[in-house]
């Protein structure tokens, strides 16, 4: 090398220049981009997003650990700085040290780990149960116990703006891909069951402000549950490659509190039986 | 030439190179290591930018949201394809190419142990591909259910699904073949007096992935005759109405996916642990703790593959088995990357392009396995599957992974097989540029996952679009350095006028060391002495 601090130079430029774009990219308030799981509005979602960010934090410190030992080793122990090497080839303490503290940290990790888990899968009793299918490309929504049951497809303005030379910028389209024409609506504060299935080909249903997907299996009937603490519009999407229409087939949830979703309720039922009577 | 002259020039003409002469005669009947491996490294080359001008389609279209320029089925056949191709066409051809060329060098070997299966096993793979690649060409269109080929999907594939598994099969037998050819040549044929604990930690890595390889192809090939007699004959492997189940399929393949994880990962760690100690000027640490982590790695992978279905619907203790298992396979990991640090640790360094590169690695690479320690906490998972966050993850470890391993091995020993020297201002222009714009493609794909992107869509909500552009950008630039690459290589195999020494870097340890550059084409035709002045890792004791 001709000149000898060219590599630190340009390494931690290359670095700071790396980071400082990442920082201020990812900073929501600079360009309105997320980055980060959200939080959701579930119990399972909040326990999600800590576990997240609990062993986010724990890679990271181990990441900056690792690192700058390295960088540290880069800047010191050079050829070019004139260090000569030294010829250890082993040390039984040091490696038995860093065999034994990451698996602390893994059983640290799995602790949370495996309560979370427990708390996804193990089902508490619930008060309703929507039976969801999935087909290529749209889902169907059925409310077991009121007898209602719709299709979910992509709304038409999102699905004349995604063809080919559609001549519409995506921007002008509200929601675009994330809109749906009929939303399942649920209700607020309530302890549901969900029964995934799907009718051709595997699909996953996957709302991220819930905090969890569960695949759509044909032949297979899944069971998922959720109690969603404030209403709101929630949005997702099939997140299993599902043929040539995956990327759109949108999940909408509408939650309602609890009054206004009997109301909802009633009025379904009412043109469900003006429908039949036709 | 007739046999009998033949044999008259070899009696006379021993010590010197007796190239088979013609086109054909030296390539297509080749039984000699160096020429195949320079087969399949060329080869994997071709592929490498065949399956980059697959990814190149896949960025421009998610440049912007909105579709711009391909449909959504054609799209997912770029999306299938280029996987296949990298997977099974780029990198696996890539570290066979290297074992070919190494591994006999390494040992104190004349040449692979059988040498005309290994020309079989190359030429398998032109025609594999050219039948993968002629499918999309077909009425039906390639292969659009993704690389995996989950039923029922894959088999709403038409005509041309039944020429990608054949394909996939003869992939199959050519890695079988290359396989027992790789463990043929380690057990029986290294230079008299070297142990197994002497071997070089990329002998001693290929050994292990061939074994993977070994064991997990076959399932992979029983994998897609299933589907194969689904899809044509009427069964009902993975049809639910006829009996199967879809979800059947997905194990299987995964206890073939996830080896073959540790099959493209495997022999990087093992040139890493090559270049590291020659240009810190000082012994691999912790050698054996390396070659256990490695056995580790590879047992591990074969009791974790369910970690890539915790969204199907399995039982609690099956999901918290795979969780555990998974999480173990940082241990092993761990243990590599911190002894590549300490083996750096108070040497005396220096930073050549394939130092350059094998640093990368081990940063770049740790960041993958840290995201993969994330994918492991199944629960979390349930929010990280199937979206950008799993293929930011899988291409760290894939691309500034094993791609820079293989760029890495390929820097330092492109001297020792041209006999020239490539240019190194050239070869550090093609590291930074690729370094820089890897971080720009694939580090806000993380990003984009968490905010909620799902993997595999051609199109998306415009809450996404940033992030997209950013990452179109990084990879068109990645793309053009890979050029630089090739010209880099090219000049250095052509125009360049620099002699290699034998030695070709000062820090340099092993038996390829002490052969000429390039070296004669058979490599030792007599037993080399095993030394600590020849070996690097002499002392089995530790």
């Amino acid at each position: 090398m001709k000149k000898p601090n060219t590599f630190i130079v340009v390494a931690a430029v290359t670095a700071a220049v790396i980071a400082a774009t990442w920082l201020l990219l990812a900073a929501p308030g600079f360009t309105g981009n997320e980055i980060n799981m959200t939080r959701g509005v579930t119990s399972q979602s909040v326990i999600n997003h800590g576990l997240h960010m609990t062993v986010l934090w724990i890679c990271i410190v181990i990441g900056v650990i690792v690192f700058s030992a390295m960088f540290v080793s880069i800047v010191l122990h050079r050829k070019s700085v004139g260090h000569e090497a030294a010829q250890f080839t082993h040390s039984t303490k040091m490696e038995i040290i860093w065999t034994v503290i990451p698996v602390l940290i893994l059983v640290v990790m799995a602790v949370p780990a495996t309560s979370a888990l427990v708390n996804m899968e193990v089902a508490p009793e619930t008060e309703m149960t929507v039976k969801i299918t999935g087909y290529q490309w749209r889902w169907k929504y059925e409310y077991v116990e009121d007898e209602i049951g719709f299709i979910s497809s992509l709304d038409a303005a999102s699905n004349a703006a995604r063809r080919l030379e559609s001549g519409t910028d995506p921007v002008d389209v509200p929601d675009y891909l994330l809109n749906v024409d009929n939303p399942l609506v649920l209700p607020a504060n309530t302890k549901i069951k969900f029964l995934i299935t799907a009718d051709d080909v595997i699909h996953s249903w996957w709302v991220p402000a819930l905090g969890w997907k569960r695949d759509a299996v044909p032949g297979y009937i899944n069971e998922a549950w959720t109690e969603i603490m404030e209403p709101g519009i929630y949005r997702g999407q099939c997140a299993e490659l599902c043929g040539k229409d995956h990327g759109f087939m949108p999940i909408v949830l509408q939650v309602l509190p609890r009054a206004e979703y009997s109301a909802w309720v009633a009025q379904q039922r009412d043109i469900e039986k003006q429908l039949a009577s036709n | 030439m007739s046999t009998e002259a033949t044999h008259i020039e070899h009696a006379l003409d021993d010590h010197h190179d007796h190239k088979p002469t013609g086109f054909l005669n030296r390539w297509l009947f080749t039984t000699n290591h160096k020429d195949i491996g320079t087969l399949y490294l060329v080869f994997s080359l071709l592929m490498f930018f065949t399956g980059g001008a697959m990814a190149m389609v896949i960025r421009a279209e998610l440049f912007a949201p909105g579709l711009q320029l391909v449909e959504p089925d054609f799209f997912n056949q770029m999306t299938t394809m280029h996987a296949l191709i990298m997977v099974f066409g780029a990198v696996m051809p890539a570290w066979v190419g290297f074992a070919n060329w190494m591994i006999p060098m390494m040992i104190g070997a004349p040449d692979m142990a059988l040498p005309r299966m290994n020309n079989w096993s190359f030429w398998i793979l032109p025609f594999a591909f050219a039948m993968l690649l002629s499918t999309l060409f077909m009425d039906s269109g390639g292969p659009a259910a993704g690389w995996t080929l989950y039923p029922p999907l894959s088999l709403q594939g038409g005509q041309s699904f039944a020429f990608v598994v054949f394909a996939i099969h003869m992939m199959g037998i050519s890695s079988i073949m290359g396989s027992i050819n790789v463990i043929a040549t380690i057990l029986n044929m290294r230079a008299p007096g070297m142990r197994l604990l002497q071997m070089p930690l990329f002998v001693w890595t290929w050994l292990i992935t061939a074994f993977l390889l070994i064991m997990v192809m076959p399932v992979l090939a029983g994998a897609v005759t299933m589907l194969l007699t689904d899809h044509f004959f009427g069964t009902s492997f993975f049809n639910a109405a006829g009996g199967g189940d879809p979800v059947m399929f997905q194990h299987i393949f995964w206890f073939f996916g996830h080896p073959e994880v540790y099959i493209m990962i495997l022999p990087a760690f093992g040139v890493v642990s090559e270049i590291i100690p020659t240009f810190a000027r000082k012994p691999l640490f912790g050698y054996t703790a390396m070659v256990y982590a490695t056995a580790s790695i590879a047992f591990l992978s074969f009791i974790v593959w369910a970690h890539h279905m915790f969204t199907v619907g399995m039982p609690l203790t099956g999901e918290l088995f795979f969780m555990y298992a998974t999480m173990l396979i940082a241990v092993p990991t761990g243990v590599k990357v911190f002894n590549w640090v300490s083996t750096m640790w108070k040497g005396s360094m220096t930073f050549e392009t394939p130092m350059l590169f094998a640093i990368a690695f081990v940063v770049l690479f740790t960041i993958g396995g840290l995201s993969g320690l994330m994918l492991a906490i199944a629960s979390a998972d349930l929010q990280y599957h199937d979206t950008y966050f799993v293929v930011a993850h899988f291409h760290y470890v894939l691309v500034p992974g094993a791609v820079f391993a293989l760029m890495a091995g390929a820097y330092y020993w492109l001297p020792k097989w041209t006999g020239q020297m490539y240019s190194e201002k050239w070869g550090k222009i093609h590291f930074w540029l690729s370094t820089i714009s890897v971080n720009v493609l694939f580090f806000p794909q993380h990003y984009l996952g968490l905010a909620g992107m799902p993997r595999r869509i051609p199109d998306y909500s415009t809450q996404f679009a940033d992030f997209n552009m950013i990452s179109s950008i990084g990879g068109f630039v990645f793309g053009a350095s890979q050029l630089v690459f090739v010209g880099v290589i090219i000049h250095c195999v052509y125009k360049s006028r620099q002699a290699a020494t034998d030695r070709v870097w000062e820090g340099a340890k092993g038996l390829e060391w002490t052969l000429t550059s390039p070296p004669p084409y058979h490599s030792f035709n007599e037993p080399p002495a095993i030394n600590s002045a020849t070996v690097a890792h002499a002392d089995p004791a530790h």
